[in-house]
């Protein structure tokens, strides 16, 4: 049956654009053919994770993480919306992908040495810089982590939040009594029974709390320190190199689509742009796309289909109360540096 | 149950200043239990709570302050789920504005969060404006329960209807024909997820187990009974979520690249194995209580192996462990919300993913509450009915 609706869809793709059929030209590279004669990219995403994907009230599947997803089906596959979401959880997600049940992971996932030494896969981007922080009533008078000796800490067992402040706290010699909770709905609801002093998690996990609890977010202060590095990033399987390629510079081409101001919103006068940066991120010149194995428009097809970096955040992270923070580009102040597009 | 009759006879002995004489012209017999209820006038609660609730004053004291309990739970309860509860909250272009659950928090319940929810609780990820299709393959399911539950339709027939419905039911989930849209598996989810997994799941289990459980018995075939034997305790020696890794995780790689079975599918085949294991077990046991002299009876009536099972021993055997069988159905209804391991979208998983929504995090009560009445209705139906069944037979048994 699924064969049938994709050869449907190719057929009436093929009548429409009076092209051959997409599966027809070589890529060079075998998940970019496989992608091609499926039609969609399959990429692994989280069962909920607010902000970086998470199903909305009609099912569709919102965040940075899910338009990441979407920013490479509409480089290959000029279509935005050609991509079917598998939910993942923590424990089958490397696997899913190792197996070749996905084309993709985007989950909200740490990129460390161990991840891609061990797993033979590899990480193509960061698209998302987080670190693990913590929030603390205001009304505690708390400036600095330094202030939380001897303090009662709530955080998620087995995560690597609590492997970072156990050896942070052993590092600067001071003492923690961790309340482990499991749910985070109950985490939460604990913290602010005031059972334990601090909150701790990812920034962004914490930012996104403090806005939720809408007047009162003032009753609460997120610590200047960042204890810890979490650059969340996109994976694909070893031994693609031109897809992964094609996922690093389909970010990266989204970043420095943000930094150059091509925008969804100007992209067709873009298109006649004379600044030779520009007519190269948008194909008017060279054959970059064609480097990478797809069409030359494919960034045109990005932008258009999910926006430059800054509009893919402002419609996901930047609702949550999250600060753009390190996540700004380079020249503002950020991490997010694209190298040059030509 | 003679227990449970004497005690409702005891108890209507009690009552027998009760001006109404409500079974006098009967004479006592162990039909009682069945004739008390119907039979018992309008006075007979008082007579009832008199000897059951009051008889003494520990027991005054100790009914007393129950009943003061619970009713100020009871109340504290009606206050927040019903007089302080918000209902509905404002649609705005960015979403629905939840301030009005945020100021009712700890006073009234949020049922908006529900209102703006329900859909993706029932059913998931699928996609919005199919969702026509999984409510009706909820109702099927529901029909095709209800049906099979009728003795006047335990004929073959039965199986045909069952095979008709779940074509319907796949046909409906997947589309793709007869201008259907086709609908992944992947974004299935919700209640359906959780009947499929359920019903597929004891469907094949209780044949199987069948199978196994006279396989355990057999004394003809050794190598049958030593497979049966492996099979029963290996799957009983691990824990469901053990299984549910393996064919989510460790099976995919031991297969080549790019065969991937269905996720859905591979948790259904770990679920009737795990099931199958549990139900040979039951089904043993209501072998084994069967006296001997029905296998010797049947023998003497000169009858086939399968015959004498399938006429004689099977009906008796499958009678007796009714409860237990239920038992372990409703203990399977439930462990399918497992799979949200695994990452499949069944009614638990939609219902947590629902107050994943920063708008709705607070809401974790109110959604638990209406998850638990959900399967509380399935188990409690399906308790009920095994009640009437067991009474039917020995009614039937009787006579």
């Amino acid at each position: 049956m699924k064969r049938i609706t994709s050869l449907g869809a190719l057929l009436l793709g093929a009548g429409l654009a009076f092209s051959p059929p997409a599966a027809a030209q070589d890529s060079g590279s075998a998940t970019i053919n496989t992608i091609k004669s499926r039609g969609q990219l399959v990429c692994g995403v989280s069962t909920g994770v607010a902000g970086f994907s998470l199903a909305d009230s009609k099912g569709v599947t919102q965040g940075i993480d899910a338009d990441t997803c979407r920013a490479v089906a509409a480089a290959i596959l000029g279509d935005a919306n050609k991509v079917r979401f598998v939910p993942t959880t923590t424990t089958n997600r490397f696997t899913a992908l190792q197996s070749g049940e996905l084309d993709l992971l985007v989950r909200s996932t740490t990129w460390t040495l161990g991840r891609e030494g061990n797993l033979g896969l590899l990480f193509a981007g960061v698209n998302f810089y987080d670190g693990t922080g913590f929030l603390v009533k205001s009304a505690a008078g708390v400036k600095s982590v330094k202030d939380l000796d001897g303090a009662t800490i709530c955080v998620q067992p087995g995560t690597s939040t609590e492997l970072a402040i156990a050896d942070y706290f052993r590092l600067n010699k001071l003492k923690f009594t961790p309340v482990l909770i499991q749910d985070l709905a109950e985490i939460q609801n604990t913290y602010l029974a005031g059972r334990c002093d601090s909150y701790s998690t990812d920034a962004s996990g914490l930012a996104a709390f403090r806005f939720q609890q809408g007047p009162k977010a003032g009753e609460h202060v997120l610590l200047p320190e960042i204890i810890s590095k979490e650059p969340l990033g996109m994976m694909v399987r070893k031994g693609d190199d031109k897809f992964f390629d094609l996922v690093r510079w389909t970010l990266f081409a989204m970043i420095q689509a943000e930094e150059s101001g091509v925008s969804s919103k100007n992209i067709d006068e873009m298109l006649k742009s004379t600044n030779p940066d520009v007519r190269r991120l948008v194909g008017t010149e060279g054959d970059l796309g064609k480097a990478l194995g797809v069409d030359n428009r494919w960034a045109v097809n990005v932008i258009k289909g999910i926006g430059n970096y800054g509009e893919m955040w402002d419609r996901t992270v930047a609702p949550l109360g999250i600060p753009r923070g390190i996540n700004n580009l380079w020249n503002k102040g950020g991490l997010h540096y694209p190298p040059p597009i030509r | 149950m003679s227990h449970s009759t004497t005690r409702t006879t005891a108890a209507l002995g009690e009552a027998a200043h009760d001006p109404v004489p409500a079974i006098a012209g009967i004479p006592a017999a162990p039909i009682a239990a069945e004739r008390a209820r119907p039979a018992a006038g309008p006075f007979a609660p008082v007579a009832w709570a008199r000897a059951n609730l009051f008889n003494g004053w520990l027991s005054t004291a100790v009914t007393l302050a129950l009943i003061y309990f619970i009713a100020r739970w009871a109340i504290g309860f009606f206050d927040w789920a019903v007089l302080h509860a918000v209902w509905s909250v404002p649609q705005t272009d960015a979403g629905p504005d939840p301030s009005a659950c945020r100021d009712a928090k700890g006073v009234g319940a949020c049922w908006a969060m529900i209102g703006d929810k329900y859909r993706f609780i029932l059913f998931g990820r699928y996609a919005y404006e199919e969702q026509w299709r999984p409510a009706i393959v909820i109702a099927l399911f529901i029909g095709l329960y209800a049906i099979s539950a009728m003795r006047r339709f335990w004929r073959k027939e039965l199986l045909l209807i069952w095979i008709v419905a779940l074509t319907a039911i796949g046909v409906l989930m997947w589309g793709g024909v007869g201008g259907l849209a086709f609908v992944p598996q992947d974004s299935w989810g919700g209640l359906p997820i959780t009947l499929i997994l359920s019903t597929f799941g004891l469907a094949f289990a209780f044949p199987l187990a069948v199978v196994v459980a006279l396989g355990r018995r057999s004394t003809e075939l050794p190598a049958v009974r030593m497979l049966c034997v492996l099979y029963v305790e290996l799957i009983r020696g691990v824990p469901l979520i053990t299984l549910l890794f393996m064919a989510s995780v460790m099976f995919p790689l031991f297969m080549p690249e790019g065969f991937n079975p269905d996720k859905l599918l591979r948790a259904q085949v770990a679920i009737i194995l795990f099931a199958g294991a549990y139900l040979a077990e039951v089904v043993r046991g209501g072998l084994q209580a069967l006296p001997k002299g029905q296998y010797e009876a049947a023998d003497a009536l000169g009858l086939s192996y399968w015959k004498k099972t399938g006429l004689i021993i099977l009906p008796q055997a499958l009678r007796l462990v009714i409860p237990p069988l239920v038992n372990t159905f409703i203990g399977f209804f439930k462990d399918t919300s497992l799979v949200l391991i695994i990452g499949i979208f069944d009614l638990l998983l939609a219902g947590k993913v629902a107050i994943t929504d920063p708008v709705w995090q607070a809401y974790s009560t109110e959604l638990y509450l209406v998850l638990a009445v959900v399967y509380f209705a399935f188990c409690y139906v399906m308790s009920r009915y095994s009640r009437g069944l067991e009474q039917e037979f020995r009614r039937t048994a009787r006579r």
